[in-house]
C-alpha cells in the first residue's frame, strides 16, 4: 500500500518536472525582470536539483505540509482539502445510483430470467458498458439540459443562494441543518454528471449480480427453500441476494475507484466545482506543487477504498471471518 | 434447448455484423475524406454560420448537417473526423496492446522479480485517474498526434498487462506447458509458440476494445483542448465547440456525439462479438 | 379411504421437444408407508419428487396426469396457494448436504424460518423446536451447532440438520432424493437408521429416491422401478427381492452386491437386457401418441 503510494509520488513528481513552460513566468505580469522571477523561482524551491526539491517535497508531505500552490498563492493542503469534500459527494451519489439502477436491474433479470425482459436488460448492459462516463455525460446534457432542461447542466449549487455552510460536505451538512431547499438545490446539480458517472458502473453490476444469482438459483439451498413455501421473491432476495453479492462487492470497490477517476472530466464538463476540476486547472497553470498534491490525494483516496473494500468482504463474508 | 443455443449464435451474428458494418463504413469514410467530403473542412464561411440540417427550415442543401458557428460544413468536420479518430484508434490500439501484452506475458510466465517489478507498476498506475494522467502527460509532451497516441500507450497498458498477466499465468499451469517443459524446449519457444497462440484471442478483442477507449481520450483531449490544434477537424474539437453554442446551434455538438457514440459503441461490440466467435465453448 | 399421495399418469417433457422425461408415472403412498423409487442415474427418479414438490427446473414442465396431495390437486390450485400447502405439508431431504445449508446463515434459522415464515409460529417457540429436532437427529450439543455457519460441521452433521429441519413442521409427506450418496459409507448407515427412525416416530408418508436398492431393503415398504422416466415394475419390496417380475429388474437387482459388503460398487446392467426396457419404453411412447 505505502509502496504504491510513494511510488505514486515520484512518478507524478518526475512526470511533471518534465512539463514544459516555466510556471513562474506564468504567474508574473509581462515586463517581469530576470531578477524577479530568479527571486520567485527561489522563493518556491525551483532552482534546487531536481532530488533535492523531490526531498524538500516528500519531508512537507510526511508533515501534511504539500507546499504553496503557484497560481493561487495559497497553501496546497486546504486548497485540496476544500475540494475533495464536492468530488466525494459527487462520487458517493453517483455509486448510489449506480448501486440502486444496477441492482434493481439485475433483480428484475433473474425475476424474469429467460424472458425478453432478460434480453432488453442484457442489451442494456451492453449499451451501458461499452459508453464511457464522457459519453454519457454530454448525452444527459444534449437531452435534459437542452432539448428538456429539466436539470442544472453548471455547477455545484445555484449561485443565488445564500450559504451558511461551515464544512464543504453540502449535501450532508444541508441535511443536517434540515435546509431541505438547498439539498434539493444541490441534489439539481448533482444528478446529471452524478448519472453520467454512474451508468457504466451501472451496468457493469447489473451484468456481474445478475450472472452470479443465476448461478445462485440453481444451487440446492435456494431450491430447498423454495419447497419450503418461500415465494419466488423471496427466494431471490433472501436466500441468493446474500451469497451471491459478494463478486459483485468486490468488483464495485475497483470500478468506484475509475469511477472517482471519471470526475475529473465529469466535472470539468459540468462546471463542478471539485478536485477534478482543479485539477486540471492546475496542469493548465503548470501549477507543480497543486498537481501533486491533488494527485496524492487522489492515490490515497484509492488505496482506502481498495482497503476498505478488503475489510468489508472479509467482514461478509462467514467462512472468511471465522478463518 | 438446441432452439436457445441457436438464438444466442444469431444474436452474436448479429452483433458482429452491425458493428462490422459501421466501423467499415467509418473506415472508408476516414480513407476516402478528402474525395468524399463536399467541403474543406477548414474552410470558413462567416455568412452562413450556424445553419440548421437540410430537414429544418433556414438550412442550405450544400451544407447537409449545417454548419458551426465558424461557418464550416459539419459533414466535412465528421467526415475528416474520422481519419483522426481512426489513425489513432489503430496506431495507438495496436502499440497499447503490443506493449501491454509484452509485458503482461512476461509477468505472466517469468514470473519471480520480473512478475513483482511489473505487476508493482501496475498498482502505481492504477492509482492515478487516467484523465488526469493524459492531460499531464500532453502538458509533457506538447499537443499532437503522436502526442496523444503517446499518452494513450502510457496510460492504458496496464489494461492489457492485468489480463494478459493473468490469462498466461493460467496457461502456463497447463499440462501442454509442461511436457513442453519435460519435453525440453527452451522458455522463449514455449512463451512464443505455445502461451501467446492460446492468449491471442482475449488480446484481439482486447485490442478492439482498446480501440474505442483511444478515440474516446483523443476526444476528452480534444475536450480540453490539448488534442492536435483547435482548427483541425476531430470529433473531440468539434463536440468541445458544440459544447460552446449548445443552445443556438445543437446540432454542432449532436452529430459527432452521435457519431462517437456509435463508433465507440461498435468497436466494443466488435470486440465482444469477435470474443465469442473464439469462444471455444459457444462456437 | 384413499391413499395421501397419488400421482396418476404424470408425464413431463423437455420445452420444444415431444420426448417425454416422465412417461405417464402413477403411484401412490398412504400415511406412514416408504416407497422407494429405484433407477439408474438419468431414470427420471429425483425428477418425480421435485415435480411432486414443484421444483421441477424451468425447462421442463407437466404435460399431463394429476398429483393428489392430502385429498388436493395440486396441479389445479394456484401457484401461490400451491407453494404454502406443499410448504406446509411435504418436505424435502436434499442429496448432497454440502451444497443444500445455506453457507452465509446460521444452522438455526434454516431450520425454523419455516415455522415463523409460512406457518406463523413465534420466534421462541420455533427455537424450541429445533432444539427439540436437534436432538430428535442425535446432535450432541444443539445450542452449539444452532449458532454455527454450514461449514463448520462436517458433511454428516449438516445432514442431520437437514433432517431436522424436513421434519421441523411435522410434514406428512417426506421426499429423500438420496439422502445419503454423498456421504461416508460409514454415516450413510446411522442416517438411514435416523430417517427411518423418524419416519416411523412421526408416521410419515415418505418417497425415497436412490440408486441403491440394498438401502431399500431396508427402509421401503413398496418399490417402483424405473427405467427412462417410465415405471418398469411396482412391487412390495418382500415381493421383489423373492423375486423381481420384470427382466430389468432382476437385472439391477443382480447388479447390486450384497449390502453386506458396501465398497463394492454397482455393477453394469446387461446391455441386452438395457435395449430391451428402452426398446419397451420407446414403444410405449407410440402408445402414448396415438392414444392422445
Amino acid at each position: 500500500m505505502s509502496v504504491t503510494l510513494i511510488g505514486a509520488a515520484v512518478v507524478v513528481f518526475f512526470v511533471i518536472r518534465v512539463v514544459p513552460g516555466n510556471p513562474i513566468a506564468m504567474m508574473l505580469p509581462p515586463g517581469a525582470t530576470e531578477e524577479d522571477i530568479a527571486r520567485l523561482t527561489a522563493h518556491y524551491g525551483l532552482d534546487k536539483t531536481i532530488f533535492e526539491q523531490f526531498w524538500i517535497w516528500l519531508a512537507g508531505v510526511f508533515h501534511g505540509d504539500f507546499g504553496t500552490s503557484i497560481s493561487l498563492r495559497q497553501p496546497v493542503m486546504p486548497l485540496v482539502l476544500g475540494r475533495l469534500p464536492a468530488t466525494l459527494e459527487l462520487a458517493i451519489f453517483a455509486l448510489v445510483i449506480a448501486v440502486v439502477i444496477g441492482g434493481a436491474m439485475a433483480l428484475t433479470g433473474v425475476r424474469h430470467r429467460e424472458t425478453r425482459t432478460e434480453t432488453a436488460i442484457d442489451v442494456a448492459n451492453g449499451v451501458g458498458l461499452s459508453i464511457p462516463d464522457f459519453l454519457w455525460a454530454l448525452i444527459l446534457i444534449v437531452l435534459f439540459g437542452v432539448l428538456m432542461p429539466v436539470f442544472h447542466i453548471s455547477g455545484r449549487i445555484s449561485p443565488s443562494l445564500d450559504l451558511p455552510f461551515v464544512t464543504q460536505f453540502y449535501v450532508f451538512e444541508s441535511i443536517a441543518r434540515l435546509r431541505f431547499d438547498l439539498w434539493w438545490d444541490l441534489l439539481k446539480h448533482m444528478f446529471m454528471p452524478a448519472l453520467a458517472l454512474a451508468i457504466p458502473l451501472a451496468a457493469i453490476i447489473s451484468q456481474l449480480l445478475k450472472q452470479s444469482l443465476k448461478e445462485t438459483m440453481h444451487l440446492d439451498y435456494v431450491t430447498l427453500s423454495r419447497t419450503k413455501g418461500y415465494s419466488e421473491n423471496h427466494v431471490i432476495l433472501s436466500e441468493a441476494l446474500p451469497n451471491a453479492v459478494l463478486p459483485t462487492l468486490t468488483l464495485i470497490g475497483v470500478q468506484f475507484t475509475f469511477l472517482i477517476g471519471g470526475t475529473v472530466i465529469i466535472e470539468r464538463l459540468f462546471s463542478y466545482e471539485g478536485l477534478g476540476n482543479m485539477a486540471i486547472d492546475a496542469v493548465i497553470n503548470r501549477d507543480l506543487p497543486l498537481i501533486q498534491g491533488i494527485v496524492i490525494v487522489f492515490a490515497l483516496l484509492f488505496t482506502i477504498i481498495n482497503l476498505v473494500v478488503d475489510m468489508t468482504y472479509a467482514l461478509l463474508n462467514p467462512r472468511l471471518r471465522h478463518a | 434447448m438446441l432452439d436457445g443455443r441457436g438464438s444466442i449464435k444469431r444474436r452474436l451474428g448479429a452483433r458482429l455484423w452491425l458493428s462490422g458494418t459501421w466501423l467499415g463504413i467509418m473506415a472508408l469514410l476516414a480513407l476516402f475524406a478528402p474525395l468524399i467530403s463536399p467541403h474543406d473542412p477548414l474552410a470558413q464561411d462567416l455568412f452562413a454560420g450556424r445553419l440548421p440540417p437540410f430537414w429544418a427550415s433556414g438550412s442550405d442543401p450544400a451544407y447537409l448537417l449545417g454548419t458551426d458557428s465558424l461557418g464550416r460544413d459539419v459533414l466535412s468536420r465528421l467526415i475528416h473526423g474520422a481519419r483522426i479518430a481512426f489513425s489513432v484508434a489503430l496506431i495507438a490500439g495496436l502499440a497499447t496492446a503490443i506493449v501491454g501484452s509484452m509485458l503482461g506475458l512476461l509477468a505472466g510466465y517469468l514470473r519471480g522479480w520480473v512478475d513483482v517489478v511489473i505487476s508493482r507498476l501496475v498498482d502505481i498506475w492504477m492509482a492515478f485517474p487516467p484523465v488526469l494522467f493524459a492531460i499531464l502527460l500532453i502538458a509533457v509532451l506538447g499537443t499532437g498526434l503522436t502526442s496523444i497516441i503517446i499518452a494513450i500507450i502510457v496510460i492504458d497498458w496496464t489494461r492489457f498487462c492485468r489480463v494478459v498477466r493473468a490469462e498466461a499465468m493460467n496457461q502456463s499451469a497447463m499440462d501442454y506447458v509442461s511436457s513442453a517443459i519435460v519435453a525440453g524446449r527452451p522458455r522463449r519457444d514455449i512463451l512464443w509458440r505455445e502461451i501467446l497462440p492460446n492468449v491471442l484471442p482475449t488480446i484481439v478483442a482486447l485490442s478492439t476494445l482498446e480501440m474505442g477507449i483511444a478515440v474516446i481520450v483523443e476526444a476528452i483531449l480534444s475536450f480540453v483542448n490539448l488534442s492536435i490544434s483547435t482548427d483541425a477537424p476531430t470529433w473531440g474539437g468539434m463536440i468541445a465547440e458544440g459544447r460552446t453554442s449548445i443552445y443556438q446551434a445543437w446540432w454542432v455538438l449532436a452529430f459527432p456525439l452521435g457519431v462517437l457514440f456509435l463508433t465507440v459503441l461498435s468497436f466494443s461490440q466488435f470486440g465482444e462479438g469477435l470474443k465469442d466467435r473464439f469462444d471455444p465453448v459457444l462456437r | 379411504m384413499s391413499a395421501f399421495l397419488t400421482v396418476n399418469n404424470l408425464s413431463a417433457a423437455l420445452h420444444g421437444f415431444d420426448q417425454r422425461v416422465l412417461r405417464s408415472v402413477s403411484f401412490s403412498i398412504d400415511t406412514g408407508e416408504v416407497l422407494g423409487l429405484v433407477g439408474e442415474s438419468g431414470a427420471g427418479k429425483s425428477m418425480i419428487g421435485k415435480a411432486i414438490l414443484g421444483i421441477l427446473p424451468s425447462a421442463i414442465s407437466i404435460i399431463e396426469g394429476e398429483i393428489l396431495l392430502d385429498g388436493q390437486d395440486l396441479q389445479k390450485m394456484k401457484p401461490a396457494d400451491r407453494r404454502r400447502f406443499i410448504g406446509a405439508t411435504a418436505a424435502l431431504i436434499p442429496q448432497d448436504p454440502l451444497t443444500a445449508l445455506n453457507p452465509s446463515r446460521r444452522i438455526e434459522p434454516q431450520i425454523t424460518n419455516r415455522l415463523v415464515d409460512i406457518l406463523g409460529w413465534s420466534k421462541a417457540n420455533a427455537r424450541v423446536r429445533a432444539l427439540e429436532l436437534l436432538n430428535e437427529v442425535h446432535i450432541d450439543n444443539p445450542e452449539r451447532v444452532m449458532g454455527s455457519y454450514p461449514h463448520e460441521l462436517s458433511g454428516g452433521m449438516r445432514q442431520r440438520v437437514l433432517i431436522a429441519s424436513a421434519f421441523a413442521a411435522n410434514p406428512k409427506l417426506v421426499i429423500a432424493d438420496e439422502p445419503t450418496t454423498a456421504l461416508d459409507v460409514t454415516v450413510q448407515k446411522q442416517i438411514l437408521r435416523l430417517i427411518r427412525e423418524l419416519q416411523e416416530r412421526h408416521s410419515t408418508a415418505m418417497v425415497f429416491v436412490t440408486h441403491d436398492l440394498g438401502v431399500v431393503s431396508k427402509v421401503c415398504q413398496r418399490l417402483s422401478v424405473l427405467y427412462g422416466g417410465k415405471i418398469v415394475e411396482n412391487s412390495s419390496v418382500p415381493d421383489f427381492f423373492a423375486g423381481p417380475k420384470h427382466a430389468y429388474s432382476r437385472a439391477l437387482l443382480a447388479a447390486t452386491p450384497k449390502y453386506t459388503d458396501p465398497d463394492a460398487s454397482l455393477l453394469p446392467v446387461d446391455e441386452a437386457v438395457i435395449e430391451a426396457v428402452a426398446a419397451e419404453v420407446l414403444a410405449s411412447d407410440k402408445e402414448w401418441r396415438h392414444g392422445g
